[in-house]
C-alpha cells in the first residue's frame, strides 16, 4: 500500500470505508462484521458496497446481539483472524462490556501472554445530531480507564484513513471511536499520507499563550474557538489527543510547559472523565509550569437531550470555549 | 532540573527546620556540598547534595520548618538552560521574598458583605506556581504586585511587569521604612515565624521514643552474647601506643569497630536495612556509633566504609565525629545511612549492654567494660581482661545460628589485632 501521490478531497465516511477496503484487500484474515453493515451498508453508509465486492463470508451482518458478536469477534482473533467488529454506537457497546473488558482486554494477561487479540472494534460515539440519549453518549472516557485496550480517537480524515490498518497491525485490541458529526466532515486527505502511529497526540494548530487539549468530534470546535481567539490576540495552541489510552503524556506536558495554560475541551462528562485524567497529568507533570488553574470545558451532567437547542446546551461549543479562554487568561488576555 | 528535598537523617525523623542556607540561587555546587544547616529534634545537621550543578532556587527560607520531603530547592545541571532570563545580581543581599498564607475565601465571596471584608484582608494572596517560581528569580516581591489573573490571581505577566518597572525606577523604594516581617510561603506547611528555637530535651527523648517502640513493636529481636578474651588485643594496643605521642593514640574501641566490620563481610545478613517486608544487603560498611550527649540523649552517626578503612583513619573518624556532635556539626549523609550500629557502654561501668535496633537496621552490637576475671585457657587459670560482646539482631533478617557465628568471628578477629 502506497501513500497517496496527490491530495484527494473525500469525507471522513469515504475515508473510512477506503480503509476497511484497503485491510481487506491487504489481508485475507480480515474481515467486518456488525448489525447491518452488510446489505443495508452500515447505519452510517461506511461499509456501503463492500458486500457486493467482498462477499458475506467477509462482510458478515449479524443478530442484535452485541455481547454474541464482540464475543464471536474476540474467538476469531484468537483463531488467527484479523476481524473488525462493528458496533453502532458506544452506548449499545455496554451490552459487550463484559466481552470487551472481562476478555479482550484481559486473556492476554490471564494467559501469561500466550493469547493475543488482534481484534478491531469501531464505534460511532457524541452527540449532536438529534438522536436522543442512547444513542448520543460519550464513553470513550469509560473504556480508556481499562488496561489492555488502546483506544483512538480519529479527528481528521487523515487519521480516518490511516489508523484502521495501523490498528489492525497491534496483536492487542484497539478501540475506534468514530464521532456521529464527522462522517460527513469533507476534507482534504493530504498528499503523501500514510501511516499513523497510535501513540503520539499531535499539536493541531500551534500557538503560545494556552493550550487546547481536545479530540475527537469537540477538536473541530475548538479550532475553531483558536481561530476567533486569534484576532483578540490570543494565540492558542491546538493538541489533538488522538489516543485515549495511553495517554501521550510527553506531548501534553510540553505544550503546557509551553504556554503555561491549559484548558481541556470534552464532549464526556466532567466528572470521572478523560479531562479529568488529563489535568490530574499536568497537575503531576507541570504544576510549576502553571500559570492559571487548569480548565474543563465538558457536556452538561445530564443524559444528552433530543431537543435541539437543548442538545446544544448540553455540549461544549465554541463560544463557551472562547470565554473559557479569555476567562483564563485573566485580565491579560 | 533536580528536586531538592529535606532529607530524612533517620528514621526517627519527622521534620526540619531550615536554620542556614550556605547558599543562594546562581551558586556553583558539586556532589557533597554542604549547602544548609538544619535543626531536626535531635541535632544540628550539616545537609549535603547529592547532585552537582547550579542552585536554581530556593522555596523554604530560613527560619521555616517543614517535613520531611517538602522540595526545599531546585538544582539546575550544568548547562542547563536557566527557565527565565535572570536579572544582573544585585551586589546587595537580597531581600527575602515576602509571602503570606492565604486565608481559606468562600468559593463566590462577591456579593455577600462578610466575604468581602475577607477580600479585603491585607494577606490575601493568589499566587500561580509558574509566577511564584518566577518571582524567586526575579527577585520580586509579591505583596507588592497587583494580580490581573482569574480572580485577581498573580501570574507570570505580573511579576514580569513588576521586576520591569522596579528596574526602571530602582531607587523607588530602596529601604523598607519599618522592619518587615517575614511570613512563611503559603506552600509550606507547620511554618513557625523566625528561628524558632526547639527545646532539644524534650524533642529528643520524644524521637527517641518514637523510634525505639518502633523498633521493639516491630522487630522480632534475639540477643546473643559472648566473652571475649580482650589481653592480645590490649596488649596489642599498649605496645602501639608506646610508638606514639599522646594525641595520636589509639583508643580499643577501634578495634572493636575494625573487627565488626570485618566480621560483617562474612555474615552479609547483619549489614544493611529491613524495608518494605524484605532485608536489603548494603554493600557499603557505614557503622553507626551510639554518643552520648552533654546534654542528654544520644546520636548514632556513621563512619564510612570502616572495612576500608585502616586503623589510623577510623580512629582520626571517630575522634572527628565526636567533636563535630558536641559542636553540633554532623553531615547528613553521617546521620542517615549508618548500616549498623555499634553501641559501647565500656566506660559508664556496666559489662554487658543488650540493645534496641535502631530502625529499620537490623543488627546493634553492644560492647561492655573490659574487666580483669579468672579465665581458663590452655589448661591454666588465670586472670584476662575480659569483655561481654553482645548482639541484638533481627530475626526476619537473620537467626541465632549466624548470629552466634557473627560474635564468634569478632572474637576471633580480636584475637589477632595485629591483623586488623
Amino acid at each position: 500500500m502506497n501513500a497517496s501521490a496527490k491530495t484527494a478531497r473525500m469525507t471522513y465516511r469515504e475515508a473510512m470505508r477506503q480503509a476497511i477496503r484497503e485491510a481487506l484487500q491487504r489481508d485475507p484474515r480480515v474481515f467486518l462484521m456488525g448489525e447491518d453493515v452488510g446489505r443495508y451498508g452500515g447505519c452510517y453508509a461506511v461499509s456501503k458496497g463492500l458486500l457486493e465486492e467482498f462477499g458475506p463470508e467477509r462482510i458478515r451482518d449479524t443478530p442484535l446481539s452485541e455481547s454474541a458478536f464482540v464475543g464471536a469477534g474476540i474467538g476469531a482473533a484468537m483463531g488467527g483472524m484479523r476481524p473488525i467488529v462493528e458496533i453502532m454506537t458506544v452506548n449499545f457497546s455496554l451490552l459487550a462490556l463484559d466481552q470487551i473488558m472481562n476478555n479482550a482486554a484481559t486473556i492476554l494477561h490471564m494467559s501469561g501472554g500466550q493469547f493475543n487479540i488482534p481484534l478491531v472494534i469501531r464505534m460511532a460515539t457524541g452527540a449532536g445530531r438529534q438522536v436522543g440519549a442512547q444513542h448520543s453518549h460519550s464513553l470513550e472516557g469509560w473504556y480508556a480507564h481499562i488496561p489492555g485496550l488502546k483506544i483512538l480517537a480519529p479527528a481528521v480524515i487523515e487519521d480516518a484513513r490511516w489508523m484502521l490498518w495501523t490498528a489492525l497491525e497491534d496483536p492487542d485490541p484497539v478501540l475506534i471511536f468514530e464521532h456521529q458529526t464527522l462522517y460527513n466532515m469533507e476534507g482534504e486527505l493530504p498528499a503523501g499520507s500514510g501511516p499513523v502511529d497510535i501513540e503520539k497526540a499531535i499539536v493541531r494548530r500551534p500557538g503560545t499563550d494556552v493550550s487546547l487539549i481536545s479530540y475527537g468530534g469537540s477538536l473541530h470546535k475548538v479550532v475553531q474557538a483558536a481561530e476567533q481567539l486569534a484576532p483578540m490576540g490570543i494565540n492558542a495552541e491546538v493538541v489533538d489527543l488522538r489516543v485515549l489510552r495511553p495517554l501521550d503524556n510527553a506531548t501534553i506536558i510540553e505544550s503546557v510547559t509551553r504556554t503555561h495554560r491549559a484548558l481541556i475541551v470534552d464532549e464526556g462528562w466532567r466528572s470521572g472523565s478523560i479531562s479529568a485524567e488529563v489535568s490530574a497529568r499536568i497537575m503531576e507533570g507541570a504544576f510549576y509550569e502553571l500559570d492559571v488553574p487548569v480548565g474543563r470545558v465538558c457536556t452538561a451532567e445530564v443524559p444528552i437531550p433530543y431537543a435541539k437547542h437543548l442538545e446544544d446546551a448540553a455540549l461544549p461549543q465554541v463560544p463557551v470555549i472562547v470565554e473559557t479562554v479569555r476567562a483564563l487568561m485573566g485580565s491579560n488576555g | 532540573m533536580a528536586e531538592f528535598r529535606m532529607p530524612s537523617l533517620g528514621a526517627d525523623m519527622e521534620v526540619g527546620t531550615i536554620l542556614q542556607w550556605l547558599v543562594k540561587p546562581g551558586d556553583s555546587v558539586k556532589r557533597g556540598d554542604i549547602v544548609a544547616v538544619v535543626d531536626t529534634e535531635k541535632a544540628t545537621i550539616e545537609i549535603e547534595v547529592f547532585q552537582s550543578g547550579i542552585i536554581d532556587s530556593i522555596f523554604v527560607p530560613e527560619g521555616n520548618e517543614v517535613p520531611v520531603g517538602t522540595l526545599i530547592a531546585m538544582i539546575r545541571a550544568d548547562g542547563e538552560p536557566a527557565p527565565a532570563p535572570a536579572p544582573p545580581k544585585p551586589a546587595a543581599p537580597r531581600p527575602p521574598v515576602t509571602l503570606k498564607p492565604a486565608p481559606i475565601v468562600s468559593p463566590q465571596p462577591a456579593a455577600r458583605p462578610e466575604a468581602a471584608k475577607v477580600a479585603a484582608l491585607p494577606h490575601k494572596l493568589r499566587v500561580s506556581p509558574l509566577a511564584l517560581r518566577v518571582a524567586l528569580d526575579l527577585n520580586v516581591d509579591l505583596s507588592k504586585v497587583k494580580g490581573t489573573g482569574p480572580e485577581g490571581a498573580i501570574t507570570k505577566a505580573d511579576v514580569e511587569r513588576a521586576a520591569k518597572a522596579a528596574k526602571e525606577a530602582p531607587h523607588a523604594e530602596a529601604e523598607p521604612a519599618a522592619p518587615k516581617v517575614e511570613a512563611p510561603p503559603p506552600a509550606v506547611p507547620r511554618a513557625k515565624p523566625g528561628v524558632a528555637p526547639i527545646d532539644h530535651h524534650t524533642a529528643m527523648r520524644r524521637v527517641i521514643a518514637a523510634a525505639m517502640a518502633r523498633s521493639k513493636r516491630e522487630i522480632p529481636h534475639y540477643y546473643l552474647g559472648t566473652q571475649v578474651d580482650m589481653s592480645r588485643a590490649l596488649a596489642w594496643l599498649q605496645a602501639e601506643n608506646l610508638k606514639r605521642s599522646v594525641t595520636e593514640r589509639i583508643l580499643y574501641s577501634v578495634l572493636l569497630l575494625k573487627a565488626v566490620a570485618r566480621a560483617l563481610h562474612d555474615y552479609p545478613e547483619m549489614n544493611g536495612y529491613w524495608v518494605d517486608n524484605a532485608f536489603k544487603h548494603s554493600d557499603a560498611i557505614h557503622v553507626g556509633v551510639a554518643i552520648s550527649l552533654r546534654k542528654g540523649g544520644l546520636i548514632a552517626p556513621a563512619i564510612h566504609d570502616v572495612d576500608k578503612k585502616s586503623i589510623d583513619e577510623i580512629m582520626a573518624n571517630l575522634r572527628d565525629l565526636v567533636q563535630r556532635v558536641r559542636a553540633e556539626t554532623l553531615r547528613s549523609s553521617e546521620i542517615a545511612d549508618a548500616t549498623i550500629t555499634v553501641t559501647s557502654l565500656g566506660e559508664q561501668g556496666v559489662e554487658s549492654v543488650f540493645g534496641i535496633i535502631y530502625p529499620p537496621q537490623v543488627a546493634l552490637i553492644g560492647f561492655g567494660k573490659v574487666v580483669e576475671r579468672p579465665w581458663a585457657s590452655n589448661g591454666m587459670v588465670g586472670a584476662h581482661p575480659l569483655m561481654t560482646a553482645t548482639l541484638a539482631a533481627d530475626h526476619r533478617a537473620s537467626d541465632g545460628h549466624r548470629g552466634g557465628l557473627f560474635l564468634a568471628a569478632i572474637d576471633r578477629l580480636l584475637q589477632e589485632p595485629d591483623k586488623l
